[in-house]
């Protein structure tokens, strides 16, 4: 189950409220053209706090294919 | 295309919904989601999902029971409850949860709030609370506080808010709870007690309207309104170790109240057994 | 076998009526003076299994039939005038979302308040435009306690055939009203049941209907389907939508699954019509003193016959159209200030005199009167 995950977003379905980027607690997403865009992979935690404010669904954890 | 949450609990075909950019709306029915899977992978309770019924009345939040895929009914304004009661009555199997809106269960569904609460019929009601209608265009609700403006309290809100949950808790509701469009854990296990809870339970969520609330309160956007809530609204286990002082101006978030009383439709139940003992069958 | 009769009032002859054609839920509010029938299911609907509630008002108790009825359960609520108009937001609901059940009103006297407990039959006319927006409707209403028992099962059978609320339209007369009454056996009855099987084909949208049909099958809620129901227009999908030509076609729909079958579901008692010149025009607790009247007149030589509609909704136009060329003038007798008046002036006024005699003061109308007034019209 615990296997390697990654942070997905989906620009079509964001709306660009900024939620996501004000609540990350590592600063890794900003908002760019509208749009909640991962500045820093290195700085994703995958702690999932986007993914649960998110009321677009716009941006979710996802296991890594193997 | 959305997390397999979404896809799994949600009619993928009519996302993305209605609601404004940073509405609340979307995180709390996500929460619901969350609980029901929850509750559906608990080999404990193995919720049946061909047995949830969604049901909602109008207004904002409402359009919530068109986006779960769950059998799903979006009934009148204000009477969401009373058709849930119907549904429950009916067949008390079914676990039947309303999702409803400020306006639509406490002003023109007051009533039927608070009888159900009094029967203490097993629905499980999540309040998707932004203090305004948004369907409307920005109308005071019986939540909007004292002071604040609205299209229609141009001058400044004069009436008393309602704290949608203590009502319900007066009203004899046996689990009532307070969550937050911030607080999404600690909310969705509050829903997920709810739905397990054998009688009737209330969650007021306080969500964020920032498109018609926000903008004429001046409270910001919805990440100032969610920041708000943070700041305001404290889970239990921090909320009871602060002092009363520390307390002032600040809310719960959890369960206000919980309490063992018979279910309606068990007591139906009963009464029927009664009933036919009585006609000799 | 010769069955005995018992003695039962109106309102009982409802209760037992219904629950012979399987109703097994009801939610009502107390209302003088259809009470009684919320006092029987209370104490008859356990003993059968089946499910009683006193709502906390009227618009609840209609919300509550129609949560029933979604989960397959043949539901009904009863109420009077103020509570009818109530009823009116969620009633309007049914008729979209095509949710069947009964709702019985025992009509009494007046707007507002009025006269609680006087018979009147001022809510023909809100039967069929109560609630907002065009809409189909069907409305039966019983002239005696014996045909209460048989119409409220015929009732609960067309709203399960055409998934539609069916409006009850009874009075004081007639909900007060004891007599003796025959009841049938189960085996004499004809019952019923929900179409809940897809119609044919791969299609499982659950307002999907085919070609040249009107009603969709429903699948009571719990059983898995997941399928979406809406008081917005919608798809077949059971989803709200947002088209003009679609929200057109499901109106159309809904109008056309009644005004294609009006031969199936319009009723009407003709009594000593054939011959006559004059055809006297009533429904329900009217009708016993029309017939009294009809049958004086006959005795005095005068040419009289009575065209009752037993469905009052939709109106038996051909039915009455059929009726004219053989009659000379037509009368309408009700207890109100005429309302199925204006529907038998719309068909026949332009043919022959129609004339009207009424009371809406909360007392009944005689036979002397109707025989009077049938006099003065002879001339």
């Amino acid at each position: 189950m615990a296997g390697k995950r990654k942070l997905v977003l989906d620009p079509a379905w964001c709306k660009g409220c900024g939620i996501c980027v004000a609540f990350c607690p590592r600063n890794a997403l900003e908002l760019v053209g509208e749009k909640a865009h991962l500045k820093d992979p290195n700085e994703c935690v995958l702690c999932g706090q986007c993914e649960q404010r998110c009321p677009d669904y716009a941006v979710w954890l996802e296991d890594l294919e193997e | 295309m959305p997390s397999e949450l979404i896809h799994k609990f949600m009619r993928i075909d009519h996302l993305p919904h209605i609601w404004c950019a940073g509405c609340g709306n979307g995180i709390i029915m996500r929460d619901v989601a969350v609980a029901l899977q929850e509750l559906i992978d608990d080999p404990e309770v193995n919720l049946n999902r061909g047995k949830v019924v969604v049901v909602s009345g109008i207004g904002c939040s409402s359009r919530a029971a068109g986006y779960m895929d769950f059998d799903s009914i979006h009934t009148t304004h204000g009477r969401a409850i009373a058709f849930a009661t119907g549904i429950k009555i009916a067949h008390p199997e079914l676990e039947v949860i309303v999702l409803t809106g400020d306006g639509d269960c406490s002003a023109i569904g007051g009533n039927h709030l608070i009888h159900a609460a009094r029967r203490n019929i097993g629905l499980t009601v999540v309040t998707f609370n932004n203090d305004i209608y948004g369907m409307t265009g920005g109308q005071y609700s019986p939540t909007t506080p004292t002071g604040d403006m609205a299209t229609t309290a141009p001058y400044g809100n004069i009436d008393r808010p309602f704290d949608i949950a203590q009502l319900a808790a007066g009203a004899g509701a046996t689990f009532t709870a307070r969550g937050s469009a911030y607080h999404t854990r600690e909310t969705t296990e509050l829903i997920r007690q709810g739905i397990m809870h054998k009688g009737f339970s209330l969650i007021d969520v306080y969500s964020v309207c920032p498109t018609y609330y926000g903008r004429k309160n001046h409270k910001g956007g919805a990440v100032e309104m969610l920041q708000w809530q943070k700041e305001h609204m404290i889970p239990a286990a921090r909320y009871y170790a602060m002092s009363e002082e520390e307390k002032k101006g600040k809310l719960l978030v959890g369960t206000l109240t919980h309490t063992d009383f018979p279910e309606y439709t068990a007591e139906y139940a009963k009464l029927i057994e009664r009933a036919q003992a009585k006609a000799g069958k | 076998m010769s069955k005995k009769a018992v003695l039962m009032q109106g309102n009982e002859a409802c209760v037992e009526g219904a629950i012979a054609a399987g109703m097994r839920f009801y939610a009502g509010y107390p209302i003088t003076p259809s009470t009684e029938i919320a006092e029987q299911c209370a104490v008859r609907l356990p003993q059968v299994g089946g499910k009683f509630v006193q709502m906390e008002d009227e618009l609840a108790s209609m919300a509550a039939v129609l949560g029933a009825s979604v989960t397959g359960v043949k539901a009904m609520t009863a109420t009077s005038g103020p509570g009818f108009s109530l009823k009116q937001e969620n009633l309007g609901y049914g008729c979209l979302a095509e949710i069947p059940c009964v709702v019985v009103d025992v009509q009494r006297s007046g707007p507002s308040t009025g006269l609680p407990t006087s018979p009147a039959q001022g809510d023909y006319m809100q039967a069929r435009w109560g609630t907002h927006g065009d809409h189909p409707v069907i409305a039966l209403s019983p002239a005696s306690v014996q045909e209460t028992y048989r119409l409220i099962i015929r009732a609960f059978n067309l709203s399960e055939k055409y998934r539609t609320p069916v409006i009850f339209l009874m009075d004081e007369i007639v909900g007060h009203m004891r007599e003796g009454v025959v009841l049938p056996g189960a085996d004499e009855l004809i019952i019923n049941k929900r179409h809940i099987s897809y119609h044919d084909g791969a299609n499982k949208q659950c307002y999907y209907v085919p070609e040249g049909q009107y009603v969709p099958a429903m699948k009571p809620f719990g059983q898995g389907e997941r399928y979406n129901i809406t008081g917005l227009a919608h798809d077949v999908s059971g989803f709200p939508t947002g088209s003009n030509a679609v929200a057109g076609a499901l109106y159309t729909r809904l109008m056309e699954k009644i005004d294609h079958n009006l031969d199936d579901i319009i009723r009407v008692e003709e009594y000593m019509l054939d011959d006559a010149d004059t055809a006297v025009v009533c429904f329900g607790g009217t009708t016993r003193a029309v017939m009294s009247a009809i049958q004086e007149a006959r005795a005095a030589g005068m040419k009289v016959g009575m065209f009752r509609p037993v469905t009052v909704w939709p109106f038996p136009e051909a039915r009455l159209r059929a009726r004219i060329h053989g009659l000379k003038r037509i009368l309408v007798v009700e207890h109100n200030y005429g309302q199925m008046l204006l529907e038998v002036q719309r068909v026949a006024a332009e043919r022959l005199p129609v004339e009207f005699l009424g009371r809406f003061d909360g007392t009944v109308i005689p036979p002397a009167d109707i025989l009077q007034k049938l006099r003065e019209m002879e001339g």
